[in-house]
């Protein structure tokens, strides 16, 4: 018998005799908050920035007022490609070690908490949100959704090899209980609301 | 309706006013009270420690002296939660059952079943209320600070009533002070500690008194408050509303 | 007690000598409880919430047979390999074998309570492994070779000053620098040429999905992901209680999860892997270690609902006031002392003991567990199989007869009184515990049964009739 028989078998044995129905979710996550005033006043509250834009020119123009243009950046969006390289997507991901800016779009955003949702497609590469010191991401404002139930219904059967909600830049508080931002992850999280 | 009063053990031989004031007030009340004189202990202080088993004698004793009461009251919210969680018998399963249901705490009793919803009495002090946790979480005789829920009160209710009496508010609400059964001396040191914080906070709210439901927690406290010399007091809070 | 491992009262009496720096811990501790409580108060479905939860894991203990086998045909699916693990020390063999395999030294760790429960660092540095905790706080307690004191804030018990001379011995920090941000600029340093450089990396695993087999891993610090987009091979290991039924779900727990554990609304990063990236692996290392033991207990299974967020221990005014150390198992706190005793009797007959029962960690609990009535249960248990000391049993038998009889309680409470208004002496001293910081009770003439005998109207009446 091998370990995994073992286990299951045992689990079997010891788990109670009826199975406990599961609940429905249905009446969770019916608030109405106005969703981009309340995912603006999250954002900042996590230490998150956000600006409202009309286009990507506004992008466009905002990161160049904003970040060194000597230091190297790197986007998914084709609509960035003058400010940003777009042809790393297949580099050793230990490449990307100097980037100091990755900008890419997400899939939508979460109101309650502010968290926007990536997946493969959107990344390029896995590390490429992590890795960078600072992080850009665009997101439409109609794609604002209240709360997780919400999101996971969005999100439904969607097929991804890696996907992840984004709230805000890195952080830690174990240094007694002193928030700083920037542990392993981005410093700065900026937000493009998107019209 | 016939009241039997449930006197904790520790009550009747170091606290006896509070059993007094008990006694008193639910007669002012209106209730025909007796103290069964057979009474001994609810046998909570050997279950806590694990000895659940060795309650039998203490159940048997409890069934004889308090089956013939239509209701049993108890000026102690950690005794009264104990029958009702673990009063059995082997014997006669279902007349333990139903005593269970018949078993109340002070506070409760007033305000469930004698429905009262305040006491007009007399306690012109500054008072600081210390929530004994098994009357407050488990007995739900006030709201816990934990739960997003809303707030209430049995005691709060029934000591609104009292003539300038002024309840104080406290930085940690419903904290337990740490006297916890044996663990006041298998822990020492943090039931102590629990102990101090919670008077710390109850003095820098300037109090004259702490009360609250269960002699227990007060005893521990008072313990504390004389080995520091302070001038706050101790009183249940039986013998606050017996000023009726 | 076996072994050198120091009981949890003496343990916390200890820790109460340095009274500044107690209460500086319970202080930090209750502030993150506030702190939940700040966020559970801006959800008016808060309870709902936690109902939810606590339905969902009660339907996975009554179902983990099936949830476990979709989520190893889901996973494989998905090209994820997975090892089943019977206990610690399989555990880590399955893990050492897979960077053997690789022919690889280096290991880097994000948070996994499975792995300290396991000893995993320990018996890969043994094999001559090269280990790196990359959490922040884990980084500190392995630096200063400790085990974490929270599940969630490892190094909650130190301060700057404690954190700063570790970083400036190891990692060659400024002396006596103790600015928090100086030091975790120094820590992204260090553990960025971590992350840069293995090949091989771990993880723990929060939640896995049985539907889709998915699984999800949440830190602040980004360090998880870090560590396995870089690396060639992600292992995740997971107590197998963690499988939740469906992706939807997700939506339930990650509400509660951080919202609970710090009061934030979510975790940074909430990483949810499915297939490996490619041209690299994933591992995921599916462990029993006592928790198929634990499910058969009826009283005590409700704690494998546990979503790992320490809410109970930031609660619990014991946990505050003693340290997680003091309970010398990698969970630590009220969820810790209704885990451990299952895993050794023996070694954890302490920790059931080590509470007042007040219940405020049954009511944080996201998937509400009776914890503080499996404490209870706990005692009861341990009573029974022997291992309470014998003194303690002599004395609570003369306890329960003493109180079970009503002449005999009456006489013994005249003599206690007695004793103590004749001769304090014998009973004021200090091999009176509860002496040593509080007055005795003042010893009263007569008892509240005396008074009635002579006062109540039911003895007047029975006077009269006489």
């Amino acid at each position: 018998m091998s370990s995994k028989d073992d286990i299951l078998e045992k689990i079997k044995q010891n788990q109670p005799s009826s199975i406990s129905e599961l609940p429905d979710l249905d009446s969770l996550g019916l608030d109405t908050h106005e969703n981009l005033d309340k995912y603006k006043a999250v954002l900042k509250s996590i230490g998150g920035d956000f600006v409202e834009v009309k286009d990507y020119d506004d992008v466009i123009s905002y990161i160049n007022n904003n970040y060194n243009a000597k230091k190297r950046k790197i986007t998914t969006l084709p609509e960035l490609a003058e400010i940003a390289a777009t042809n790393w997507t297949n580099d050793d991901p230990h490449s990307l070690e100097n980037v100091e800016l990755t900008i890419v779009k997400a899939h939508f955003g979460v109101a309650e908490n502010a968290a926007l949702w990536v997946t493969d497609e959107l990344l390029g590469q896995r590390v490429s949100v992590f890795i960078a010191q600072y992080l850009a991401i665009v997101v439409n404002k109609k794609d604002l959704v209240p709360t997780m139930h919400r999101a996971y219904e969005r999100i439904g059967n969607q097929e991804y090899g890696f996907g992840t909600f984004i709230a805000g830049p890195s952080k830690t508080a174990d240094i007694e209980q002193s928030l700083v931002l920037g542990a392993h992850g981005a410093r700065g999280l900026i937000v493009f609301l998107m019209d | 309706m016939k009241v039997g009063l449930f006197v904790p053990c520790y009550v009747d031989q170091f606290y006896p006013k509070v059993a007094i004031a008990t006694y008193e007030l639910l007669q002012k009340l209106g209730c025909d009270v007796r103290f069964p004189m057979k009474q001994t202990c609810c046998g909570q202080p050997m279950a806590n420690s694990g000895y659940e088993h060795l309650t039998t004698g203490c159940d048997a004793n409890f069934i004889a002296n308090f089956a013939e009461f239509d209701y049993i009251v108890s000026p102690s919210g950690s005794c009264t939660l104990h029958v009702k969680d673990h009063l059995h018998d082997d014997k006669n399963e279902q007349l333990a059952a139903q005593i269970r249901t018949r078993v109340f705490e002070l506070t409760e009793f007033i305000t469930d079943v004698l429905k009262i919803e305040k006491i007009q009495g007399n306690f012109p002090h500054r008072v600081g209320m210390h929530e004994s946790c098994h009357g407050q979480r488990m007995l739900k005789l006030s709201q816990m600070s934990e739960l997003n829920a809303p707030y209430f009160s049995k005691p709060g209710q029934l000591l609104s009533g009292i003539k300038g009496l002024e309840l104080v508010s406290l930085k940690r609400k419903d904290e337990c002070c740490g006297f916890g059964g044996t663990f006041c001396v298998t822990e020492e040191a943090v039931s102590a500690k629990m102990g101090l914080d919670r008077v710390k906070d109850h003095e820098n709210q300037n109090v004259e008194y702490i009360t609250g439901g269960d002699m227990s927690c007060l005893m521990h406290l008072e313990g504390i408050l004389k080995r520091q010399k302070s001038q706050v007091k101790i009183i249940h809070i039986a013998e606050i509303l017996n000023s009726i | 007690m076996t072994g050198n491992i120091i009981e949890h009262s003496k343990a916390a009496e200890t820790f109460n000598k340095d009274i500044k720096r107690e209460e500086w811990h319970d202080e930090t501790l209750w502030m993150v409880r506030e702190k939940r409580d700040k966020a559970a108060f801006q959800l008016p479905e808060w309870e709902l919430l936690r109902e939810t939860a606590s339905q969902i894991k009660n339907n996975v203990l009554s179902n983990n047979h099936q949830y476990l086998q979709d989520f190893e045909e889901q996973a494989k699916k998905n090209g994820i390999i997975v090892h089943w693990a019977a206990d610690g020390a399989e555990h880590n063999k399955i893990v050492h074998s897979i960077m053997e395999k690789h022919g690889v030294k280096q290991i880097v760790k994000s948070k996994s309570m499975l792995t300290e429960e396991c000893h995993l660092n320990e018996y890969l540095t043994e094999k001559g492994i090269d280990v790196i905790d990359s959490d922040l706080g884990e980084r500190i307690v392995q630096l200063r070779k400790e085990a974490p004191s929270h599940i969630v804030l490892p190094a909650v018990h130190l301060k700057k000053e404690d954190v700063s001379e570790t970083f400036h011995e190891n990692i060659g920090t400024e002396k006596g620098n103790i600015d928090p941000k100086y030091l975790t600029e120094a820590a992204r340093h260090h553990l960025r040429n971590i992350f840069l450089t293995r090949k091989i990396a771990l993880t723990g695993v929060n939640f896995a999905i049985a539907e889709t087999g998915e699984f999800v891993v949440c830190t602040n610090e980004g360090n998880a992901d870090m560590g396995v987009h870089l690396a060639d091979v992600h292992i995740a290991c997971m107590g197998f209680e963690k499988i939740i039924p469906q992706r939807k779900h997700l939506g339930v727990f990650l509400r509660l999860l951080a919202r609970s554990a710090t009061g934030q609304p979510i975790t940074t990063y909430s990483s949810h892997f499915k297939k490996p990236a490619d041209g690299k692996e994933i591992h995921i290392v599916i462990v029993d270690n006592g928790r198929s033991t634990q499910l058969g207990r009826e009283d005590f299974r409700n704690s494998l609902k546990c979503i790992r967020c320490g809410a109970c221990m930031n609660t619990c005014p014991v946990y505050r006031r003693s340290g997680g150390h003091s309970y010398h198992n990698a969970v630590a706190g009220p969820i810790g002392s209704i885990l451990a005793p299952n895993l050794d009797m023996s070694k954890n007959a302490d920790l059931p003991f080590a509470s007042t029962l007040c219940g405020s960690c049954t009511n944080v609990c996201p998937v509400k567990i009776d914890i503080h009535q499996q404490l209870y249960k706990w005692r009861q248990l341990l009573v029974k199989e022997g291992y309470t000391p014998k003194s303690k049993t002599i004395a609570m038998k003369a306890m329960s007869s003493v109180l079970a009889n009503p002449v005999i309680f009456d006489f013994a409470g005249k003599t206690v009184r007695f004793v103590m208004q004749k001769a304090p002496g014998l009973v004021n001293n200090s091999f009176n515990p509860w002496y040593k910081q509080r007055e005795m009770p003042a010893p009263p003439e007569e008892s509240f049964r005396d008074w009635y005998k002579k006062n109540s109207r039911e003895s007047k009446e029975k006077n009269n009739e006489q």
